[in-house]
């Protein structure tokens, strides 16, 4: 499954992916798989688990909140990984990006930890705290193991960055829909379609806008150029919601999933 | 030893393996900026000219080299002379770095201040300037430390910041300054993100040292004047380590004076509970920069503890990693109970009452004192005042004030 992300948004036939994005084990650790084969029976081209950490700069409180949960009930990034391991005992086809920040990482090692990653089935990873600049150490341990590493682009990065991202990423890019952090609210989807379009014209890798994605509405209106969309504030807010119980969380899982699935198909 | 130490950090921000950008994409812009209208002004005599001014008749510099005379004969070692960092405006050495700080956001157009404060020293020593310059001002404070800093709080409030609580994670400086990333990321356009120690990505690092090396410069020039030399060793207190920074810099390529950087051992570093990241710590990635961090088995980053505030913090500046690798400083730790009779010891002897920062400089420079010859001379820094902690050591004594 080496290049199974890149195969899976290659074979998309125009089709918009759609990439929800979880913490690991929020609500609680049990949890997390059953949600992980919900989200792929509603819909989901490709996973973004995140890795809960205990000071996720770059997120909002929304998933702050659910790391801290997660990290509280004893996930970390070990835990993670072995909830990876065991939905790639029954789904081989769902490819798995890991987000998160470096400090649990670098504490594992890079090598252990991308050796551990590949072995669990993990196809990339997007560090937040690991920007180009700074990737090279990992990026030789991921290329070892034909792991690919996501990057972002935010509204605010120059074209001299842009291109530098581009050079060194892999999978997609991920564009930051808005100037904040994930969840805050206030999509330009003018802007981002623009800055999608642009970026496009960068990179032949598949773009994918995320940060501020809410619902079905929000996320055709930033599908119109991307070729993927993240849901990762709004889809965690769902499961907070719902009943302390897994069919509860899975049916509004399903019933959040199905309407943005629907409405991204008929683009 | 043969390293050059003054020219660092390099291009790209790094002490060695340490400091760098490890920060997210949405932060860059904001960092490219800062650090393109810094290395501009850096080097601008018209900048450094209004600096040295405002450190002259705001701040009140330079601020004298005293020596401790009862403290020395009661040691019976070497000579203690202490950097008066104390009598600066707002208490502290935290001044330094906001005075330079606000002329860069002056300088860059900016409308809006942003701050993290822990014990509320930086946040009072940025509502302060601010203040004088007439911009808005916005500083976050964990929720706990708000509880505990209730005077500090009231002072930013007069000085009209508009002081945010912080509710996440341990609710105290590193989530802070975490809340402050974010809100300097979503208002990128017209606010300034005056960060209060030598630590977080390039350039504050370097920046927040530049702005503080007046302290080392001084030291330097007062030494020749009373000591007929350099001194043979400076001792300051480290929490992220803006003072000692400011104190070692000027001398990093003095090989004959030594420097000592004084950790919070807390409650000791056996019992787990202290803030000493470069004595206890291992390598990691926090706020920006590679440096020694406060974290568990699972690099999941720690609450620390120190009886000072100010200390309390799980990461430390990346340059005080590197001189730790490098040998060229050597850092010990000094616990509470040590911090604390320090404080009492300085204030009966001297008549002056350190901060609990500073009171563990005050603790090890003692103690280094007592082990050398009286014809050496030690500088330690007293980077702040103690009527902030008044109410701390009374509440710790049992005393009702």
């Amino acid at each position: 499954m080496n290049q199974l992300l890149t195969e899976t948004l290659s074979n998309l036939n125009h089709k918009k992916a759609l990439i929800p994005f979880i913490t690991a084990g929020y609500p609680d650790p049990k949890m997390t798989l059953p949600i992980m084969h919900c989200l792929v029976e509603n819909g989901a081209d490709v996973i973004e688990l995140g890795m809960p950490f205990s000071d996720p700069m770059a997120d909002g409180p929304v998933i702050q909140k659910a790391s801290e949960q997660a990290i509280k009930q004893g996930t970390g990034l070990k835990q993670t990984l072995q909830m990876v391991y065991e939905f790639r005992q029954t789904n081989q086809t769902t490819p798995i990006v890991l987000m998160g920040y470096l400090n649990p990482i670098e504490s594992m090692g890079y090598e252990v930890f991308v050796e551990q990653a590949a072995r669990a089935g993990v196809n990339a990873v997007l560090l937040v705290d690991s920007p180009p600049e700074e990737s090279a150490d990992i990026q030789t341990h991921l290329k070892a193991h034909n792991m690919q590493q996501i990057y972002l682009v935010a509204p605010t990065t120059s074209a001299q960055r842009k291109q530098l991202i581009c050079d060194v990423a892999a999978g997609f890019i991920y564009y930051v829909a808005l100037k904040g952090v994930t969840g805050a609210a206030d999509l330009n989807t003018d802007a981002v379609n623009h800055a999608v379009k642009a970026l496009k014209a960068t990179t032949q890798l598949p773009v994918a806008v995320g940060f501020g994605v809410k619902d079905a509405d929000s996320a055709v209106a930033v599908a119109r150029e991307a070729d993927a969309v993240v849901i990762g504030s709004a889809l965690i807010k769902i499961i907070d919601a719902a009943a302390d119980n897994v069919e509860s969380v899975l049916q509004q899982v399903g019933e959040f999933m199905r309407p943005i699935r629907a409405a991204l198909d008929s683009l | 030893m043969n390293q050059e130490f003054n020219n660092l950090p390099d291009e790209t921000g790094h002490f060695g393996r340490y400091g760098g950008n490890f920060a997210s994409e949405t932060l860059f812009h904001c960092l490219e900026a800062l650090n393109a209208a810094y290395k501009k002004l850096k080097t601008d005599a018209d900048f450094q000219q209004q600096f040295k001014q405002d450190l002259a008749d705001f701040v009140g510099r330079p601020s004298p080299l005293y020596y401790a005379e009862r403290l020395t004969k009661q040691q019976q070692g070497a000579h203690i002379w202490l950097k008066r960092e104390d009598l600066n405006h707002t208490g502290a050495h935290k001044i330094n770095n906001t005075v330079g700080q606000i002329l860069l956001a002056k300088a860059m157009g900016k409308k809006r201040i942003i701050a993290e404060t822990g014990a509320g020293q930086h946040g009072v020593a940025t509502a302060t300037v601010a203040a004088r310059m007439g911009l808005e001002c916005i500083v976050y404070m964990g929720a706990v430390d708000i509880e505990r800093q209730a005077i500090n709080v009231f002072r930013m409030k007069l000085l009209g910041a508009e002081v945010r609580s912080v509710d996440s994670g341990s609710k105290t400086l590193k989530d802070a300054l975490n809340e402050a990333m974010r809100d300097w990321v979503a208002h990128v356009d017209d606010t300034f993100y005056i960060i209060g120690t030598v630590a977080g990505p390039a350039p504050y690092p370097e920046m927040v040292r530049d702005f503080n090396a007046v302290i080392g410069r001084e030291v330097r020039q007062q030494s020749m004047d009373k000591i007929g030399r350099l001194p043979d060793a400076l001792v300051a207190c480290v929490g992220g380590g803006s003072n000692a920074m400011g104190l070692f810099y000027p001398f990093i390529q003095d090989k004959e004076v030594a420097m000592y950087g004084v950790e919070a051992g807390g409650q000791g570093l056996e019992t787990g509970r202290h803030a000493a990241s470069i004595n206890a710590g291992k390598v990691g990635v926090l706020h920006g920069n590679r440096t020694y961090v406060m974290s568990d088995e699972a690099g999941q980053v720690i609450e620390t503890h120190s009886i000072s505030a100010g200390l309390d913090y799980p990461g430390v500046g990346p340059e005080h990693a590197y001189l730790n690798d490098s040998g060229r400083a050597k850092y010990v730790t000094i616990n509470d109970d040590e911090a604390l009779a320090a404080f009492h010891t300085l204030t009966k002897t001297e008549g002056i009452m350190p901060a609990l920062e500073s009171a563990h400089a005050i603790a090890y420079g003692m103690k280094l004192a007592k082990s050398l010859s009286p014809e050496q001379h030690i500088v330690v820094n007293l980077s702040g005042r103690g009527d902030k902690d008044v109410h701390t050591v009374a509440d710790i004594e049992g005393v009702s004030v």
